[in-house]
């Protein structure tokens, strides 16, 4: 249980996927323009990842441990892969909205090297299934936290008049910046 | 390496292929969703540029409230009768033909003809100014404030500013309407593109208040409703008003507008 707490800490915000190891930027930075939408990312985040965390590491310990582990790669990208599949047909059944919303960066979680990161940490950090479930939870949560919290300053941001060869996208790079070296604060939190 | 570890894989990644090639099958029947195969159609044809000036939510409402029936065939002011005509065939309807509207600023405040109440420093956007003080720095309350919010909002890049104040090029603008919802004075509307004289002025002072602050200002004085011979032109709060319908292009109420404010 102790074990599953550190897990859950340590990558939701100690080990913050987007602000300490830098994954997951595309969605970061094309979806938080809106906390909805942010949020509507996370969501879908939170439930791709932990989905591909229990299924990957089923697979890895049942099928590829020992012997083939040189095919985690290829089979983790083939699960990940039909997995935003089911996500992008569940949304586009039951919440068209979102749906829309979320656009070209629904199919894009495919290549969110977050979903293949975490996959791939489960297996050097040697979690078992329930291990590496909690810490592709922690890890999405972690994601979702600081999109929304990206998206909240974005929000505010929209009023500012920020100099011309700063708007956009540059502006929204060094907040990132900002926010990464705020979360370097948690570094000290679990030894 | 043997071939036992290449089958081997073959087979593992077969295999986990198939039983998830079946699952997503089973998922897509599941979870499939109907939809109107005119409606993508229609959206192919719509100008994609989601500027919301029809009232729905982009090209895609419009679409599906077209397929439903809730919009008629013409309801695209950007795509005009080309579009119609595209959708109606789809819709296998009669098209209408679309009136081509256009964008108009009811001010003729230019910086040589409307003085400013004081300077204004802050913000330089139109709704920013408009909450300050005497709303906004210009004399006229009515008056365009020239901080370019419709030049921003254009998506057709039709609107500019031209010495203070906001101007339209009608060539390229779609009547989308969003330059109406952001202006925060409210001195744009849509008028014909063929009707060829607007009154340029939206102040609802009185002759001589309007007088004071602005040159060229409508100062109501009813001239031209006297003088129009198709009872288009009303005053009403100080201001002439034209009814497009009835207007003709004679252009006589220009003529005798005794402060060039009928062009």
């Amino acid at each position: 249980m102790k074990t599953l707490i550190v897990i859950l800490i340590s990558s939701a915000i100690v080990n913050n996927v987007v602000l300490s190891q830098f994954l997951g930027l595309c969605p970061f930075l094309g979806v938080s323009s809106q906390i909805k939408t942010a949020a509507g990312m996370g969501a879908a985040v939170i439930f791709v990842i932990t989905l591909s965390s229990l299924v990957t590491s089923t697979i890895y310990s049942t099928i590829l441990y020992p012997e083939y582990d040189y095919l985690q790669t290829i089979v983790f990208i083939l699960v990940i892969a039909a997995l935003v599949q089911l996500v992008e047909l569940v949304l586009k059944k039951y919440m068209h909205s979102l749906y829309k919303a979320l656009g070209v960066y629904l199919p894009l979680i495919t290549t969110n090297c977050a979903v293949l990161g975490v996959a791939l940490k489960n297996v050097t950090n040697s979690y078992n299934i329930i291990e590496s479930t909690v810490n592709g939870f922690a890890t999405a949560v972690g994601f979702t936290i600081a999109i929304v919290m990206m998206a909240g300053i974005r929000e505010k941001m929209a009023y500012n008049d920020v100099d011309h060869a700063f708007r956009g996208k540059p502006i929204v790079l060094v907040t990132a910046g900002l926010m990464a070296m705020a979360f370097f604060g948690f570094s000290g939190l679990i030894g | 390496m043997d071939t036992t570890m290449i089958i081997m894989t073959v087979v593992i990644i077969a295999g986990i292929g198939i039983v998830i090639g079946v699952a997503l099958g089973a998922a897509e029947k599941r979870f499939a969703v109907e939809t109107d195969p005119r409606e993508e159609a229609i959206l192919e044809v719509l100008p994609g540029n989601n500027c919301g000036g029809c009232g729905y939510p982009g090209c895609a409402g419009l679409a599906a409230a077209i397929v439903k029936g809730e919009a008629e065939v013409n309801g695209c002011q950007v795509g005009g009768s080309k579009t119609a005509v595209k959708v109606a065939e789809i819709m296998k309807v009669e098209a209408a033909e679309v009136e081509h509207k256009v964008a108009y600023v009811k001010c003729s405040g230019f910086i040589e003809n409307a003085e400013d109440a004081y300077e204004y420093s802050g913000i330089e956007t139109c709704l920013m100014a408009s909450h300050v003080i005497h709303k906004g720095p210009k004399a006229c309350v009515y008056g365009c404030l020239g901080y370019g919010d419709c030049v921003k909002v254009c998506d057709f890049a039709a609107m500019h500013i031209v010495r203070g104040i906001a101007t339209v090029n009608w060539d390229n603008c779609r009547a989308c309407r969003k330059c109406i919802k952001v202006c925060p004075k409210n001195l744009i509307e849509l008028v014909p593109y063929d009707k060829k004289y607007h009154v340029r002025c939206n102040s609802s002072e009185k002759g001589k208040a309007t007088l004071k602050v602005c040159s060229v200002g409508c100062i109501g004085c009813g001239l031209c409703e006297k003088t129009c011979k198709q009872g288009a032109i009303t005053v009403h709060d100080n201001v002439a008003h034209i009814d497009y319908m009835k207007c003709i292009n004679c252009g006589e109420c220009a003529g005798v507008c005794p402060k060039g404010v009928i062009r």
